[in-house]
This record gives C-alpha cells, structure tokens and sequence, in this order.
C-alpha cells in the first residue's frame, strides 16, 4: 500500500532530517487493512533512526505529537484503530511551544 | 510682501506647538482616564472574576458612532463591506491581553494597536536583549536593558495615542492570572514554554474566555483558537504535558526571524475576527506553517472533550484549584542545569587554562551540533555532537593515542565542552560508562 508519510515540528530529526517519505507498507498474511497501530510500529521499525521514545511511548505516540490521517486528527478517525487506504497521507507533528 | 510671508509661517509655528501640546494634554487625559477605570472596577469588583466592558465606560461607542477622528484613522476599514462601522465599532470596545512581548507578542502588539482595539494589556517580566531584535520588532536599540512591556507598551501608544495600554511588568503566576485575565475579552498565547501554555489554557477555562494560541520554533509555527463557542481547549489536545526533552526553546534550537513575525500576525488576525465578530475564528482547527517549503495547511483537529480535565463534563478546575496548581511539576519543567556528574568530574576554564599553559596532554571534544561548533570553537578542539558520540567512540580513542604519541607521554586525559553545560556532562557520563575513566566536562 502507497503512502505519504511527513514529519514535522522536530519530529523529522529521528528520521536523518527528512520530512516527507513515500513508503510502500505490505500487508501480512492474514491482515485484510492497514491500521494506524500497525503503520506505527511499522514506521518505528523502518524510519525512526535514533531516540524511539521521541516518538512513541507504548504502542502509540508519545505525549505532545499530534497525528493527522488526510488532514484530520485522527481523534476523529479512531485513532491506533484509523483504517488506512491507498495513496493516504499521514502527518506525525510535535507541537511546537516557542516563541 | 516679506511681512505677508511672515504672518503664515508664525501660523504655521503657532499650529504645531498646539499640536505638541494637545498631544501632550490627550496623554495625560488616556492616563487620567485609565487610572480612574482601573479604581472604579478595583471598587466594583472585589476578586470576583467577570469582565468590566468598555463599553460601559465609553457612552460613544456604545450606539456605534464613531467619533469623526475615527472614522477618519479607520476608514480603510469602514470601507470594508464585510467589517464596516460594526466590526470597527466592536474592535473599538474590545479589551485583549497579550501574554509575552517576543517574537510572537511583537508584531501582534503593532497590529492590535494599529486597528483600535480599546484596552491592550501587556504581561511579561523579561527585559529586551539584542539577540532578541532580529524577530521581537516592536522594540528598539534604545530599550536594550529595559522593560518588555515598557517598551512595546511605548510602540504601542505612538502608534495609536487613542487606545488604552495596560502595561504588567511580571511574570505571570497562578497568584496573578486570574485577576489580570478577567479584565479582558479575550486572550493572545504569545509565550515560549509548555507550563505557562497549560496555565493560560487552564486559566482561559476558568474564565471562560477565547484563547488564540500561536507557536514558532525554526522554521515552523503553529497557530489555532481554543475555549472558543465549545471548541477544543489546550488540554482537549494535549492532556498530558511533551517529555521534557522534546521541549525546545527559540534560545537553544534557533529560529527564523520572520517565522514568529508570520505566525503573530495571524494571531492578531484570529483575536481581530472574534472581537470583531466577522468570519470564522480558527476554532477547531490548526494552522500549520513550514517555512522552508512555504507551505500552510490547515488540518481539522479534534472537538471538545467530555474527558478533558480543563474543560470537560466531570472537570472541576474552579478558580482555587488553579492558584493551586504547580504547573512546573507538572510539566516537569526547568530552567535550572542538570547535575548528572560528580564534582571531581569538572574541572573550572582557569584549571583547564593552566593545563593549556604547562602543555598538559588531552584531547578536547567539543559535543555541541556541528553547525553551532561552525559559529565559534575553542582551538585544537575536536567537533563529535552528543547525538553521534555513541557510535564514535573509536575516533576518541584515535585523538588519545595521537595525543600520547605527539606529546610522548600516556594517560592524556578527556575534557568535554558545549554550550550550557548539560550535554557536556551526560557526554562525560556516557564516556565513563565507556572505559573512559579520566573524561571531565568543563
């Protein structure tokens, strides 16, 4: 499945300053849809090169990251059970404070 | 004819001296008047927290005529069809505080101030520094060393002598927030760190006022409304408080001038809308700017929520609760320096200078980012940031032995340096754990 993952608010340090991947995430046997849950674990695995707890704490994200799913907050989409489709785009953010 | 060039010119001189004068007198009139609204609401209002309007005090504005020198200062704004004499006449009888005069506060004061909102009141304890004029453009070279709120208070009132300026030079504190926050329709988030946006979102709720909340670090910013006709508050967002850690300042990570100029701005256009009473107030949603690629989206962001310990159903944060409230603890934050190693793993700049003198061998590592060791670095001293120390371990051990082998001697020693003296020391900590035994931080 194609998506369009970004980064932002700092959160694109952990993945070598990178902010926007367009990934391809498969399916495992006997998975019918991609959820927020499995992208998470997912992106940790393959994009997260230094200071995991940055960016999750649990199995979802760490306090103060704010996750988009089409430019929604996925509150609003089932958060960790948000079911994903093709050529989706999901933002991870951490607020920002300064000022 | 010299006679007749004469009699204009002394006219002319007569003309501006009155001016000078009426100036003079209007300032002492907006300060008079001022003190006397602020005796008779201190009279009228005990502690309690509701909101003295402007309009109460102001009989003019309160039929929606404006006085003819306003018609005149605004009418860019009259002619508006969809602001008019209405959105003017409500701007006019609004009262907003700003919380912080930096980057953010600094263009949304000018705005404010320039569009005749009534009664502008200013908070904030910190004094103007000159790594601070490249994006807080409200002051001046003159004001270095000086007040914050002095000085855009100063801005404020020679931009718009017809406003009222309330100027709170303090820092603000649960003891304060509550009799400062009630005296105002509306409030602008314009500060820098996590516990005071927690306390004004909580204090927002307690007084059931419209929160426009902006944010910038880098090259990104952050902007939205809370507490706003059933909207999200801060806490609906964000119930438990970011890891300390992933909390950076303007001061350490740097930012973009401009980005905090573009973001305060688009506060002064929220709080503008609400006062006003035109469009549609970015309640529920955020705005999102990246600089670097000039992009601004604006995403749909959760409701209110029912859980929310702020402002939910079952939420009992009553004005007590809130003077109670330790904000730092519970957002763990600190200004203090962390004290991670032990006193005989320091050593003092004099000590290390004489080891300088006397030819001592060592090798010093300088742990800051590679782009902070490009502005300025002490000679001889070898650039591995913090971040990458860990898988660089072999490149330490390379600089010891070329050390010892240059110098002829051995047990060079490791001396760490940064910038404030934190990462430093967790370097030392983490070489010790190394087999490094002699690093010392600086």
């Amino acid at each position: 499945m194609q998506l369009t993952l970004e980064f932002g608010g700092g959160l694109e340090l952990l993945c070598n300053s990178v902010k926007v991947h367009k990934v391809n995430v498969d399916l495992t046997d006997g998975e019918e849809n991609l959820t927020m849950k499995r992208l998470l674990s997912w992106v940790r695995t393959n994009l997260i090169k230094e200071r995991p707890e940055m960016f999750m704490k649990g199995d979802t994200v760490r306090p103060g990251v704010l996750v988009l799913v089409n430019d929604c907050d996925w509150e609003l989409s089932g958060q960790l059970d948000t079911t994903l489709e093709e050529k989706d785009v999901i933002v991870f953010i951490s607020t920002l404070h300064g000022g | 004819m010299a006679s007749h060039s004469e009699e204009p010119s002394t006219i002319l001189e007569e003309i501006k001296a009155l001016k000078a004068q009426k100036i003079d007198i209007d300032a002492r009139i907006s300060a008079l008047e001022s003190q006397l609204r602020d005796t008779s609401i201190a009279k009228q209002l005990p502690c309690n927290g509701s909101c003295p309007s402007i309009s109460t005090v102001d009989s003019n504005l309160s039929n929606n005529r404006l006085p003819s020198d306003a018609i005149y200062r605004y009418s860019r704004h009259l002619l508006l069809p969809s602001f008019g004499v209405q959105g003017q006449s409500n701007l006019l009888k609004s009262s907003m505080l700003v919380v912080g005069a930096g980057g953010l506060g600094s263009p949304a004061l000018l705005y404010l101030a320039a569009c005749g909102v009534g009664r502008i009141g200013i908070v904030d304890h910190d004094v103007v520094e000159l790594n601070n004029m490249h994006r807080q453009v409200i002051h001046t070279e003159a004001y270095i060393g000086k007040s914050k709120v002095e000085s855009a208070a100063a801005a404020c009132r020679s931009i718009n002598s017809t406003i009222e300026v309330i100027e709170y030079r303090e820092a603000l504190r649960t003891s304060n927030a509550l009799e400062i926050f009630s005296k105002y329709d509306l409030i602008i988030d314009a500060t820098d760190n996590v516990p005071s946006r927690y306390m004004i979102n909580d204090c927002c709720v307690v007084l059931k006022k419209p929160l426009v909340s902006g944010a910038a670090l880098g090259l990104e910013g952050q902007l939205t409304v809370y507490n706003y006709k059933g909207g999200p508050c801060y806490r609906c967002l964000f119930p438990a408080p970011p890891p300390m850690t992933a909390c950076q300042r303007c001061a350490d990570s740097g930012v973009l001038g401009v980005v905090p100029g573009v973001i305060g701005t688009l506060q002064a256009l929220e709080a503008i809308k609400i006062a006003s009473d035109v469009g549609e107030p970015l309640s529920g949603r955020m705005l999102i700017f990246d600089a670097l690629s000039g992009r601004i989206r604006v995403v749909k962001i959760r409701g209110q929520s029912p859980q929310c310990e702020a402002c939910g159903e079952k939420s009992a944060f009553t004005p007590e609760k809130f003077r109670d409230f330790d904000y730092e603890k519970f957002t763990q934050f600190s200004l203090s320096t962390l004290n991670l190693i032990s006193e005989d793993s320091r050593i003092s700049c004099k000590e290390y200078n004489e080891k300088i003198s006397n030819g001592e061998a060592h090798v010093l590592i300088d742990v800051r980012p590679a782009h902070h060791f490009d502005i300025i670095s002490l000679p001889n001293s070898l650039n591995i940031p913090l971040s990458s120390l860990d898988s660089r371990l072999s490149e330490v051990s390379a600089a010891l032995k070329e050390e010892e082998a240059r110098k002829g001697v051995t047990g060079a020693c490791i001396y760490t340096v940064c910038r404030r003296g934190n990462d430093s020391q967790r370097a030392v900590d983490l070489l010790h754990k190394h087999g490094f035994n002699s690093a010392r931080t600086l």
